[in-house]
Order: structure tokens, then sequence, then C-alpha cells
């Protein structure tokens, strides 16, 4: 029984070609690897290569042929007996359904790729991103500990340490990696202490490599392991970011779930003071733009403490974005055993009713400033703290913006492509109708931070420029 | 068995290839090499029918490598490669009908269609993948090792990469790293002489890979690839040095690919004679094959009942792949996070 040769595809973007050359006649004998013909793809001259072994029947398409589709026959083998059933014959639509497979198969969807090429309609009609989900049309308005718990003060470093050093004594996988983590006792002192209560297997100090130890850290969480990877700035992740997005976020989609990556990259976020361009970005939209992370930026000590106990106990990648200037400031922390705050749950950090200022992070300080401002001249301004960017609370941001008809988003990072772009564009299509002005994002300057102290000044935000955009917002 | 070397530099192997190796260890070295010969043929012929689409890299003429180092492994051990990997797989010994239906993009695929042919897993094998991005395996594959040394097992991590990935920087960083830390991590360059159209030659100066580890502390040897015999010597040697707990162990497999770097490389830098030079000389599968012959451990006949059991086995991986569903579309939304059980 005779196998026929189909025109082979030859790039991925190829569907004909031109039969350029035959290298074999009719009556030859090949084995495979022997080339059958030379043919110009879309792209180049390729050498064509027999597959099975036999006997070269007819030429079926002549040389200089153009125009020869995809899986047309061009020649017939008469192969040996045993090879008869081999499936280069042209495909008839598959057979009978799959046998049972080495792997479980879900649902039988309609084969109708082989013929057209054409993917079916993957999307659902009412696509929601991967992390939408999360938010409820009833915003979680609960207390983040309950009435009558004792609190004591409490500085961000102090809370960040605590809370490594739980997950730490709760869990033997939890471990932490970073430059200056160990001996120098932390390069902003956050893990001041942990080498000698945990020792050197789970303090690792490492070399100033962040492209590789960040890829050692995902690896080891890929072993089953629970990194918390310290950079020393996040400035620096971005040698190490190819590990953060393609090895740790996509693995588990690209293993069709098998393949988690539990591991929590930490460390400070956004301008420091004086330090210039290279050392003074916020990354916040950057990571929140990617399926398969977690994004965290906490602005108070008590959700310092209770997101990265959360992080750290999260079966994803999380991305735990401090701020320098926040680490010696003090907060109440509830005195609890176990305290911990979920993701994508917004906090409303002041109550108002003229305007919702929505912030996360270092941003939280200038939105609360300007709403202390705005209450002098008689406006309440509702601060909305996000605590994390992906998840985002978007329930809560509806709820408020029902409630105020107005919107200012206040950030450090740069403006182009930022949360509160997203943030805009989301309360559009969402909230059209409840707006009564546009809604104003105030960012960071599009510059590289200078270093002069007045440039400096003027590149970042401040509570001003918030004040400026709610009396915009409320024509006031 | 006198053999040339694979390239000019293979003087410099260290590990011969043993002789008087059991008849059944031989007949399963050839039967395992021969799986993927033939599986990356039928793949690259559903590339050709439109069945595959976008990178298909095939492992054909490098089976030796992967198939040798697998036998010098001990369950519990992991491995790691890149792109090219799907003889990788079937050698850990995951099932050609789930490899072939992710390169056909089918929900029994081991990934459910959503990896494709770079980027494939099995926890049950201890594969690791399947990596898309040249050298970030390596780094990865040193990560796998230091979770087994922070649990305190013996077992090793295979990390495989190419000639290409040698240049990068991350696999400095991490020989670094393995070695300060003691990790038990086996490097396995698979130097096939090509990254994409660009030879070693014209990629470096220090061509011989086995020896940049020298700087960092860790031992190298270059290994005729093409011999599976000696690769497994090399391989038990080496595994033997990081289950002792001595750090991470080099070995540059000399090796050749026959085919193109994907199904779209029209291979203009390198000669039709050099290829088949390589294949006419040095085959791996076909050295084997003479020395069960020769030896009398197989007749004919019993190498082509094996040929037949190989041919069944592939066309059904490659009826399933055909007939496995398209993944259906609410897969689209699964697998972005895992969920949180805290």
């Amino acid at each position: 029984m005779a196998i026929q040769i189909l025109m082979p595809a030859l790039s991925p973007t190829m569907e004909e070609g031109t039969l350029a050359k035959w290298l074999v006649k009719e009556g030859d004998v090949v084995k495979s690897g022997d080339i059958l013909a030379e043919i110009e793809t879309d792209k180049a001259t390729m050498e064509f290569e027999a597959v099975d072994e036999g006997t070269i029947g007819k030429l079926l398409v002549a040389e200089g042929t153009q125009g020869v589709k995809v899986n047309t026959p061009i020649a017939t083998l008469a192969g040996e007996g045993e090879e008869a059933g081999d499936a280069a014959q042209p495909e008839a639509a598959a057979a009978a359904p799959a046998a049972d497979g080495p792997l479980a198969q879900k649902g039988k969807g309609e084969n109708s790729r082989d013929e057209t090429g054409e993917a079916p309609d993957r999307a659902p009609a009412a696509a929601k991103s991967a992390v939408e989900s999360v938010a409820t049309p009833e915003p979680d308005a609960s207390p983040d500990w309950p009435e009558g718990t004792p609190v004591r003060q409490m500085t961000v470093r102090e809370a960040l340490r605590e809370a490594m050093a739980e997950e730490m004594e709760r869990d033997e996988a939890v471990f932490l990696m970073g430059e200056e983590v160990g001996e120098y006792q932390g390069a902003y002192k956050i893990s001041q202490g942990l080498l000698d209560r945990f020792g050197p297997r789970r303090v690792v100090d490492t070399p100033i490599t962040e492209h590789g130890f960040a890829g050692i850290g995902v690896g080891a969480a890929f072993g089953g392991l629970k990194p918390i990877v310290e950079f020393m700035t996040f400035n620096f992740a971005m040698q190490a970011i190819d590990h953060i997005i393609n090895s740790a976020a996509k693995t588990l989609y690209m293993s069709g779930g098998q393949m988690g990556c539990q591991i929590v990259f930490r460390g400070p976020n956004g301008a420091a003071a004086r330090v210039a361009a290279q050392h003074s970005q916020d990354y916040a939209a950057w990571y929140a733009a990617i399926p398969g992370l977690k994004v965290v930026q906490p602005y108070t000590a008590a959700d310092a403490k209770g997101l990265l106990k959360t992080a750290i106990r999260d079966p994803n990648p999380v991305i735990f974005l401090e701020n320098e200037i926040l680490y010696g400031r003090s907060f109440d922390v509830p005195v609890l055993d176990d305290f911990t705050v979920p993701f994508g749950k917004a906090k409303i950090a002041r109550p108002g009713k003229d305007v919702t200022i929505v912030s996360f992070g270092i941003g939280m300080a200038h939105a609360l400033e300007a709403a202390e401002t705005l209450a002098q001249d008689g406006i309440e301004a509702e601060v909305i703290d996000l605590r994390t960017v992906r998840p985002i609370d978007y329930a809560a941001i509806l709820a408020s913006v029902q409630k105020t008809n107005r919107c200012v988003t206040v950030e450090e990072g740069f403006p182009v492509g930022s949360i509160g772009n997203h943030l805009s564009a989301w309360l559009m299509e969402n909230a059209f109708d409840w707006l009564d002005a546009p809604v104003i994002n105030c960012a960071g300057k599009d510059v590289p931070m200078p270093y002069a102290a007045n440039l400096e000044k003027l590149a970042l935000i401040t509570a001003a420029d918030v004040v400026e955009a709610v009396r915009k917002v409320t024509y006031r | 068995m006198a053999r040339k070397p694979a390239a000019a530099s293979q003087a410099d192997a260290t590990s011969p290839a043993p002789t008087n190796i059991p008849r059944d260890e031989l007949l399963k070295l050839y039967r395992d090499m021969l799986l993927i010969r033939r599986f990356e043929e039928k793949a690259g012929q559903l590339y050709g029918m439109g069945l595959i689409g976008g990178f298909c890299h095939l492992y054909i003429g490098q089976e030796a490598v992967v198939v040798g180092l697998e036998a010098a492994a001990k369950e519990g051990d992991k491995r790691i490669t890149s792109y090219r990997d799907h003889g990788h797989m079937l050698a850990a010994g995951m099932e050609a009908r789930g490899v072939m239906a992710e390169l056909t993009g089918r929900i029994g695929g081991y990934s459910k269609g959503k990896g494709g042919s770079m980027h494939m897993f099995s926890r049950e094998k201890h594969f690791y993948g399947g990596h898309g991005i040249v050298g970030a395996q390596v780094p990865l594959g040193a990560g796998l090792a230091f979770a087994d040394k922070y649990l305190g097992n013996d077992n090793v991590t295979f990390t495989y990469f190419g000639d290409g990935a040698a240049n990068q920087g991350q696999v400095y960083e991490t020989y670094n790293m393995a070695e300060l830390w003691s990790l038990p991590v086996v490097f396995v360059i698979e130097n096939n002489q090509y990254a994409m159209g660009t030879s070693v030659k014209r990629s470096t100066k220090s061509t011989t890979f086995y020896g940049r580890g020298e700087a960092f502390g860790i031992p190298g040897e270059q290994v005729d690839g093409m011999d599976v015999l000696a690769v497994k010597a090399a391989g038990e040697k080496a595994v033997a040095h990081c289950r002792a707990g001595n750090g991470p162990y080099i070995l540059e497999m000399m090796t050749y690919r026959y085919r193109g770097h994907s199904m779209s490389d029209p291979a203009k830098y390198r000669t039709r004679e050099e290829v088949q030079k390589m294949r006419d000389e040095k085959d791996a599968i076909e050295h084997v094959r003479q020395i069960l012959v020769s030896g009398g451990h197989a007749s004919d006949d019993d190498l082509k009942a094996i040929d037949k059991d190989i041919k069944d086995i592939v066309n059904d991986s490659a009826d399933f792949a055909r007939e496995s569903p398209e993944p259906p579309p609410e897969e689209l939304w699964t697998d972005i996070y895992a969920e949180a059980n805290a």
C-alpha cells in the first residue's frame, strides 16, 4: 500500500510553496533522512527529507510548480508491508474519539483545526481578567482585626521582620535569600537578627547576582521550598525580571496546572531620597500587568505584617513592594498570635462623601495629607488604600465612586501606563453613569528621577497635587 | 570499538566507553534512543502537515546524551532542559502520547495544550521543563538542587543546556553559587556545535566549555556524546561526585543535531556533506546496533521486533495527538493562579 508524501509546512506561516527541484526520481530507493526535494517557502529554500523508507512511486507534482498548497500529495512512496498504514497518508477527518490518554481529558471540543488551521473562539463572552474574579459585587468592609484587640506601635521595618520570623517558625520550607540578609543584618535592617535565630541554612547570603539567585530561588520553589527572595531594591530586580515573569509567573499556566511557584520577591521600591534615576522607580504598574503574579504594596505597618504573612503562604509568586521612606514610620499593629490581611481587599483609610481618592503604598501618605487639607475647606474625601494592585478590589472602588461620583488616583510611579490609567479606564467602563467629572490621575512626572534636590521635589507627587486634582473634579 | 571523534576537540574526552555491557542494558539503550528518533521524525512529519504549530525543535542526532545520562540516574533525581526537550521527556519515562498531544496543542497533552513543544513538565517523572528562554533553566536547575540539599536528600539534578546557552551570563552566576553552596547539580552542556545558525567557533574563542567551571572550582570533562556507553560512564562519575556532597560537576557532551535548529531552519550555515558524514560515521543508534549484532546479542529479527514495537508506540501517539480534542475555551482562564490553601 503506497504512502502519499505531502507538501510539507516548513515554517509556522507557510500555507503554500514552490516545489523548486526534485532530488529523487521515480524508482529510487530512499531511507529516512534522504533529501527528496528543495522547496521554497515564504521565508527560504528548504531541503525536504524523507521520513519513511521505501521506493519512490510517482512524482505527482512537477518541479518548478508554484503555489503548491500544504498537504497536497506530491509523490507516492511504496513502503515495506509494515509501513503501509503509516500516518503519512492524507488526513481524513479525525476518526473515533480518543481512547483513554496518559493524562486526564476533560471535555471534548470540536476538532476543527486540522483542516482549517483556525482556532475556535476561545474567549468567553464576558471575559474577565484572571484577577478580577477576586472582586465581589459587595465590598468587604469588615475590620482587619476584631474591635477591642490591643495594638502596639511598631515601625514598618519591625513589622516586616516579625512577619518573616513568624512564618519561618511556622513553616520549615520558608527561607530568606538575598544580598546582605545574613551577616550584614540586612542592607535596610529588615532581616536583623534572623541569621542568629534561624542559622545560615535558612538565611542565605547571596553574591550580587540578581539574575542568578532569582533563578535559583524560582528553581527552589519548583523543588518544593517557599523562598523569600530579598532584592536590595527593586531597581536591581530588573536584572532578574526574566525569572520573575517568564519562569515564576507563567509556569503554572504553561504546565497545565502541574507546577506552581510559591515564592515572594520583596524589597524596597520607588523613590528613595537623593539617589537619582537608577535607584528611584516605582514598579507597581509593571508587575501588576502580569497575569500569574500577585502584587502587594502596603502603606501601614499592620498591612506590611499581615500582607507579608499572607504573601509567604500564598501558593503563587508574589511581588511585595516596600518603601525605604516608610521603613522607619510607626503605626498601630494588632497584638494577635497570627494576624494576616487578605489579598484583594482594599481598606477605607478615611471615610468621606465628596470625592474618592484611590492610592496605595507611599501614595497613601500624600492622599491622607491632602484629605486633611481638603477637610479644612469642607471637602470630605474618602481615601481608599488598595494595598494589593493585583488583585485589585474593584468592588470597593465602585461602591465609593457610586457614593462620591468623583475619583482621583494617587501613585508615585510614572504617569504612562500607570495603575491610575487602568482604574480610569475601568471606571469609564463600569461606572460611567455615576461619574460627575473625569477621573484624574496624580502620578510622578514623566521624567527620570533627577538628583538635584529642587528638581527631585518637582518630579515627585505631593499632597498639593492631590488637593489641586480634587478641586478640579469637585469644581471647587 | 574504535570510533571517530565527533569533533576535533573530541580528543580531550576523558571517560572512555566501557565494554562488556549486559545484553539487556544494551537493548534498553537501543530501544530508548530509537524511540526518541522515531518520535521526532513523526513530530517533524506532523509539523509538515500543519498539525504542530509554532516552534518545534527536534532532538534527532543527540539521543545518546539523554539516554546515557538517564541510565546513570536513580529515582528522585531531577532533570530540566531548554526548548529542545522532547527527547528528555521520553527518556525520563513520560508518555509518548502526552508529549505528542502537547505538540498538537490538545487537551491530552502534558500541559493540556497550553504549553506546547517548549513547555512541558511532569512532577511524577521529576521533569521540570521545557524552558523557552535560552539559559534560564540553568539557575532553575541549580535551584532544584538547592531544594534537595535543603531537604537533606541525596537527589541530583541534571541541568541540560546547549553550547549557545553556555555563553549566557546567568550560567556563570549559577556556577559561582552552585560551587559556593556545594549544590548537587550536573551541568550537562549539549554541544551540538551550532547555536541556531552560529557555530561554536563563531561564538567564542574559548571553545572548551567543560573547562569553564575551573575558575569557580567545578570539575568538568568532555564526553563523546554520540557514544551512549561513554555518556553513561561519565554520568555515573558525575552523579557520584554530586551525591557524595562534593558540589556540581560539568559534562560537555560532544554531539550533533541532524535537523535544523527548528523546523523552519534552511540550514545554510553548514554543508549537507557535514551532516551526512556525522550520520554515516557517528550515529549513536547505529553504533549500539552494531554492538548488538556483532556481539551476538541480538538477531536481525530481534531488532526488527523492537523497530516494530517503537513504530507502534509512535504511531499510537500520533493518532492520540490528532484525535485528542483541543482544550475547551474555559481552559483559557484556568491555571493562572493556584488556590490559596492557608
